[in-house]
């Protein structure tokens, strides 16, 4: 195998990606108990769910107090996001054969699809996709039960931490598309700006969660329709 | 809840975020590369980025909250700009966090 600089790269992002999100693990691991899950349902979730977001969502309605409609409703509103990413991503994995797509749609996530799409070409985005979610499911996996085992023993600093590495690490994965250079980064940043702003405004008044899907649709319903008036 | 009530929200929840990823890789070709939903899908994940950004960096139980979350953004965003790779982007701005976090406590 030929060591490439870009191929190395997209591989040297992938398992950073998959430690930081790995230790983000113990943290989902510490709520689910923290919630009421077993340390076994924890690690079910971790393992059949995969989308950390929809698990993050579902534990957080039942320490809330949310019944079970609510919290199953709450993971399913998340994951519709990862549809958007399959649709993304059919282009770039197109899986042969249905065992190879249903295998291939457990690992399609924020994270793989962040990878796969960023990658210069579609045999990189392939690989960036496997290694980033062999990285993240094993890391997220074992993580999982290391913070259900280990809950409620996790220092308040090492929270404060883990709180602000998941902001960053999804700046991270945004800033490519804002740079100048990027392919349309005028436009980008507006949007990425009225994502945000949505966002924040809607916080106060939706359930937790909800916002983020409800400002990827505004922002999509303004944009289409300048889209149509401008052509 | 009971433990069996409780599982049975882990695995609805867990098939239906399993069938809402297939459905992705399933729908027709023809569909995707339709001009509206490459244009849609060119865009959305900046919005969706940016939104996860804020809320998880400046919100905390469907309220608006300052800490050192945000220090912890700034630092990472300043990172960014200087180029440096990802996973010391990860590691500044855990730290900034965290320092934070000491001082004010």
């Amino acid at each position: 195998m030929v060591a490439d600089p870009v191929r190395t790269a997209t591989l040297r992002d992938a398992v950073g990606l998959g430690v930081a999100v790995g230790l983000y693990g113990a943290a989902f691991g510490a709520a689910a108990v923290g919630a009421g899950l077993s340390t076994w349902q924890a690690v079910a979730m971790s393992a059949l769910m995969f989308t950390g977001a929809s698990q993050f969502a579902l534990v957080g309605v039942l320490a809330a107090g949310g019944g079970p409609a609510a919290a199953v409703g709450s993971a399913l509103l998340l994951g519709t996001r990862n549809t958007v990413y399959g649709v993304r991503l059919a282009p770039v994995l197109m899986p042969r054969g249905r065992l190879r797509r249903a295998a291939a749609a457990h690992w399609v996530i924020d994270e793989t699809t962040a990878m796969a799409v960023a990658a210069p070409d579609r045999e990189l985005g392939r690989l960036a996709f496997r290694v980033t979610g062999a990285t993240i499911y094993l890391g997220w996996n074992a993580m999982t039960l290391v913070g259900a085992l280990g809950a409620g023993s996790l220092g308040e600093t090492a929270q404060a931490a883990l709180d602000s590495v998941v902001p960053a690490a999804f700046l991270a994965l945004l800033w490519p598309r804002l740079r100048r250079g990027a392919p349309e980064a005028v436009a980008q940043r507006r949007v990425a700006l009225g994502g945000a702003v949505v966002a924040l405004a809607l916080t106060p008044f939706v359930p937790a969660g909800l916002q983020v899907v409800l400002a990827v649709a505004a922002v999509a319903l303004v944009g289409r329709r300048r889209t149509g008036t401008a052509t | 809840m009971s433990s069996g009530a409780l599982w049975a929200v882990v695995l609805a929840g867990s098939v239906g975020c399993y069938l809402l990823k297939l459905a992705g890789l399933s729908v027709p070709a023809a569909w995707v590369q339709h001009p509206t939903v490459v244009r849609l899908v060119e865009f959305v994940p900046a919005a969706l980025l940016a939104a996860l950004v804020a809320v998880q960096a400046a919100t905390s139980d469907g309220a608006l909250v300052l800490d050192g979350r945000l220090v912890g953004l700034a630092v990472a965003a300043l990172a960014l700009a200087l180029r440096a790779p990802f996973v010391v982007v990860l590691v500044l701005a855990g730290a900034a966090g965290a320092l934070v976090h000491v001082v004010g406590a």
